[in-house]
């Protein structure tokens, strides 16, 4: 499986390390209450097929990206950085 | 006698052409008392239990694929009852007490061998966590010993000894630990449940749950709508899609889990051996392969195969810890779809949606909890009470903080 970092260019698998889904960036105020958070840190769709999760680039640029890919046939469609994204750091 | 050596002498005289099928091929019927969706060890225990503990009768088990083709047929067969959580304990300590009597319960040679689990320590922090670990053990009620280096080399003298990157320091032994076929546990099950009246339909795809008012009143399955008062979803890495059927949304993400066998040697490992440092285990087959995985690929997958770093990674661990297993031949791999809930501890509970029930988030080590997984499944949804020794296995105790980190290890779910 190869991710292609937009910073530098497709690298194999080994260089990342994974996180979980993209509710990570949604993340709740601290005074939300248990529902929002309890969605925000447990609760998936646990999709099968196209997913968009986070995957850090230890190996590589040290940049946290959002990978779009499918979980049933391991085909990877893209990967942005979530600096900049909406939720992610600014 | 149905089976019998005498049996087997004649039919293999006519070609193997008068075994009789061990269950029924029924089509489903438009309405049953109680559907259980999943047709793995979970499911076909659920149903048994049902029968044969409630007395209930008009139930049918719903397998989209055959009956034992999910995880129940791909799993590494490791049997124990070495947790240490109140909460994981007892459960697993009830099932173990099942599975000790399962071929006689069954009338079916599971081939349970209680040949003991050794799990490594490398480091004295590890040997005093394995130490703590044998007491609650004990103090379940179960069997545990901790070994020192010098039983450990007795009883594995093959092991690596002598590497200074993972010395090891000893050990902690269950032998009440072991492993079973397989196959053979789906397959006793459904015979059993086969015979107390339990509709084993195949090929039906559960497609939707319907609900009216806030309760459930059946399902649609790819062989016509099925109607029902109760409905056990117990679909193990599946859950998810299952569960959205009914608008739920779980604490759990699929991952996949690998595993690998070798070609069929002399004997050479006699229980099971756990290396404490990477997530290798090994075992030896009555066939004679060695029967060995590791970790999670770590991303969320769906597909049943994994990808090579994991590979590697599990021939290294296998190479640290006994290199004399540098001389066998891999035969084959694969993968299964593990259910990942954020604590690695499952979930027997009743849905939000009156008449539903749910058994999922078994992450690795749901083959070991089959009976027990059958047998309080199938008290919750014939009492609506849980059983005792499964009350902690919630739904919602994530959102109240009472979760069941077994290992410490966080909330992110790939992490168990
Ligand atoms: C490589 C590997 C090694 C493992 N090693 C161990 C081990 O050593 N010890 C241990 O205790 N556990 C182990 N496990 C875990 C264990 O196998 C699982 O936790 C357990 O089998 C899950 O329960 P089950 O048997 O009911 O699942 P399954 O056999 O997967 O049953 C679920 C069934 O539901 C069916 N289904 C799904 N969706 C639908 C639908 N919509 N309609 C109808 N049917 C549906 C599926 O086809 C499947 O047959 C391992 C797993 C793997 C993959
Ligand atoms: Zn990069």
């Amino acid at each position: 499986m190869r991710i292609p970092c937009p910073l530098c260019g497709p690298r194999d698998r080994r260089e990342f390390t994974y996180y979980g889904s993209d509710d990570y960036l949604n993340r709740p105020a601290p005074d939300a209450g248990a529902g929002p958070w309890d969605d925000h840190l447990h609760l998936r769709a646990n999709p099968a097929g196209e997913t968009h999760d986070l995957w850090y680039h230890e190996a590589g640029c040290a940049q946290w990206l959002r990978v779009h890919r499918n979980t049933v046939s391991h085909e990877i469609y893209g990967a942005a950085l979530v600096a900049g994204l909406k939720g992610g750091a600014q | 006698m149905r089976y019998s050596g005498f049996k087997v002498f004649t039919e293999g005289l006519f070609g193997n052409s008068g075994w009789k099928p061990a269950w029924r091929d029924p089509a489903p019927k438009a309405e049953y008392d109680i559907l259980i969706i999943g047709g793995g060890g979970h499911g076909l225990a659920t149903a048994y239990y049902l029968a044969k503990n409630h007395g209930l009768r008009n139930i049918a088990v719903l397998e989209k694929g055959y009956l034992g083709g999910g995880n129940v047929g791909r799993n590494t067969t490791i049997v124990r009852a070495n947790y240490f959580l109140p909460g994981n304990s007892e459960f697993y300590s009830h099932s173990l007490k099942l599975w000790e009597k399962l071929e006689g319960e069954l009338n079916y040679n599971v081939m349970h061998s209680q040949r003991g689990q050794l799990i490594l320590a490398h480091s004295d922090g590890q040997r005093d966590a394995l130490a703590r670990r044998g007491n609650a053990i004990v103090n379940q009620g179960d069997d545990a010993e901790l070994w020192s280096l010098d039983q450990v080399r007795d009883f594995a003298p093959y092991l690596d000894f002598e590497q200074t990157r993972f010395p090891i320091y000893g050990g902690l032994m269950q032998r009440r630990a072991g492993t079973a076929r397989h196959d053979a546990v789906a397959w006793g099950y459904a015979r059993g449940a086969d015979r107390l009246g339990v509709d084993l339909i195949q090929n039906c795809e559960v497609t939707g749950i319907d609900i009216e008012n806030g309760r459930v009143t059946g399902v649609q399955t790819t062989r016509g709508a099925i109607k029902a008062r109760k409905v056990g979803m117990v679909v193990a890495g599946r859950s998810s899609q299952v569960a959205a059927m009914a608008g739920m949304r779980l604490p759990i993400e699929s991952h996949v889990l690998q595993a690998f066998v070798t070609e069929g040697l002399k004997p050479v490992i006699d229980s099971v051996i756990s290396f404490g440092m990477g997530h290798f285990y090994i075992s030896q087959s009555d066939k004679g392969g060695l029967v060995f995985g590791g970790d999670l690929d770590f991303y969320a997958s769906y597909a049943a195969r994994g990808n090579l770093p994991m590979l590697e990674h599990v021939m290294e661990a296998a190479m640290t810890l006994m290199p004399m297993i540098g001389r066998a031949k891999i035969l084959r791999g694969w993968g299964g779809i593990m259910d990942m809930t954020p604590d690695g501890s499952p979930i027997i509970d009743k849905a939000p949606v009156e008449g539903l029930f749910v058994d999922a988030g078994w992450n690795y080590g749901g083959f070991k909890a089959t009976p027990a997984s059958g047998w309080c499944m199938a008290h919750l949804m014939a009492t609506g009470e849980p059983h005792e020794v499964a009350r902690r296995f919630r739904l919602d105790r994530f959102r109240t903080g009472h979760v069941l980190d077994e290992e410490g290890t966080g909330s992110q779910h790939n992490l168990h």
